[in-house]
């Protein structure tokens, strides 16, 4: 329901970041962020404000919980697949990283750095087209 | 209110991560590749997370309502607890990257030390900010040994900043009263154990890069107890420039 802002694609519930909603008299949703200085993260607890506001709830706390530290395996299978489409690499334990595009494992590094904090900047040799790698973390 | 040995520490940590964040940042739009300036930029934002995590929980530690802002921009020079290496001036990039690793080879074993202490918020961020730091590490190391073991202008340029800026390292193992009672009582970092864990990893990187480890020399210090160089008051002056002139302004 709540996107990511920075891959969109991705619900906060795909991107695994949501450790916990408790429902009680009001809601309390428990957020862990990705990385320390992610600028999405207080974005996300404004939009699950807003969105928790528009289905008529009203008492909302939004905590934030850095334990245990969020890492890509919490990402789900339905994240990775949609990630695939949307042309994202998604975090892979191996070292042969398959294009989003035409699936070949004919592919390079270009940098370790992209246009989040979370992400690397590759290539496939065959189809040449440039990818995004969504870094383990 | 909890153990003033312990809050002095973690402010030592914010001001730290924030200090060196902000020399970071002087050097956004002015790194020699693309790549280097994504890496820099998105190494300076893990900072000033980092920062603002350990800022925060000062403030809570303390118990008097300061928050992270406050900690950052409403204190004095004299106030700021953060190691001399990391106010020193860029200088070029070969300069800027030896102080990187020189540092980041430390604050690994530190923060590595902190996920083990007994105070579980300090413990909760140590355990965030490693998994950056470390790949923070790899990235400056892999260029230490690009450029020393490189052409001879290179070589010679890091071996001149790594003397340069080798009186600096002192300071990083030199514990006082602060890194003791949060060692005795918090299950804290050992320092000296850490001076030894990083002279092996780096004389082994500097070993690799084709460079020299300067000698045994005397070592500069007094930053961890708000006795700075000349070169932090700069920093604070552009950083604290708008809260000091509009205070509480917020956008």
């Amino acid at each position: 329901m709540v996107p990511d802002p920075e891959i969109p694609v991705l619900s906060i519930l795909d991107l695994g970041i949501v450790r916990d909603v408790d429902v009680d008299e009001g809601v309390t949703v428990t957020l862990t962020p990705t990385y320390s200085g992610c600028p999405a993260t207080e974005a996300i607890e404004a939009s699950v404000l807003l969105a928790l506001k528009n289905h008529g709830v009203d008492e909302i706390v939004i905590r934030r919980v850095l334990s245990p530290p969020w890492t890509t395996d919490w990402i789900t299978e339905e994240g990775r697949e949609k990630l695939l489409k949307y042309g994202i690499a998604p975090p892979s334990k191996h070292s042969e990283i398959a294009c989003p595009q035409c699936n070949s494992l004919q592919t390079e590094l270009v940098s370790e750095f992209g246009s989040t904090a979370c992400k690397a900047s590759w290539r496939c040799t065959d189809c040449l087209e440039p990818f995004e790698y969504f870094k383990c973390l | 209110m909890k153990d003033q040995a312990l809050i002095a520490y973690t402010l030592r940590l914010a001001d730290n991560a924030l200090v060196l964040a902000q020399r970071m940042v002087e050097l956004v739009a002015a790194e020699p590749e693309l790549e280097e300036e994504l890496a820099n930029a998105n190494f300076a934002l893990d900072y000033i997370g980092q920062a603002r995590m350990f800022y925060t929980l000062a403030g809570h530690l303390e118990g008097r309502g300061r928050s992270e802002d406050d900690f950052a921009f409403m204190r004095d020079e004299h106030e700021f607890r953060n190691l001399l290496l990391l106010e020193q001036p860029n200088g070029h990039f070969g300069d800027a990257l030896v102080r990187q690793y020189l540092f980041e080879v430390f604050y690994v074993h530190q923060l590595e030390a902190l996920t083990r202490c007994s105070d579980a918020g300090l413990a909760e961020i140590a355990a965030r900010a490693i998994k950056e730091v470390t790949y923070h590490r790899r990235h400056s190391s892999q260029w230490l040994i690009r450029l020393g073991d490189g052409t001879e202008l290179s070589h010679d340029r890091m071996q001149a900043s790594l003397n340069d800026v080798w009186r600096y390292t002192g300071e990083m193992f030199s514990a006082d009263a602060i890194d003791k009672a949060v060692q005795e009582d918090y299950s804290g970092p050992d320092l000296e154990e850490i001076r030894q864990i990083w002279l092996r990893e780096v004389s082994t990187t500097v070993d690799e890069a084709t460079l020299e480890l300067p000698g045994d020399q005397w070592m500069a210090g007094g930053g961890k107890q708000g006795k700075h160089s000349e070169h932090l008051g700069f920093i604070l002056a552009e950083m604290q420039y708008l809260q000091r002139s509009f205070p509480g302004a917020t956008w």
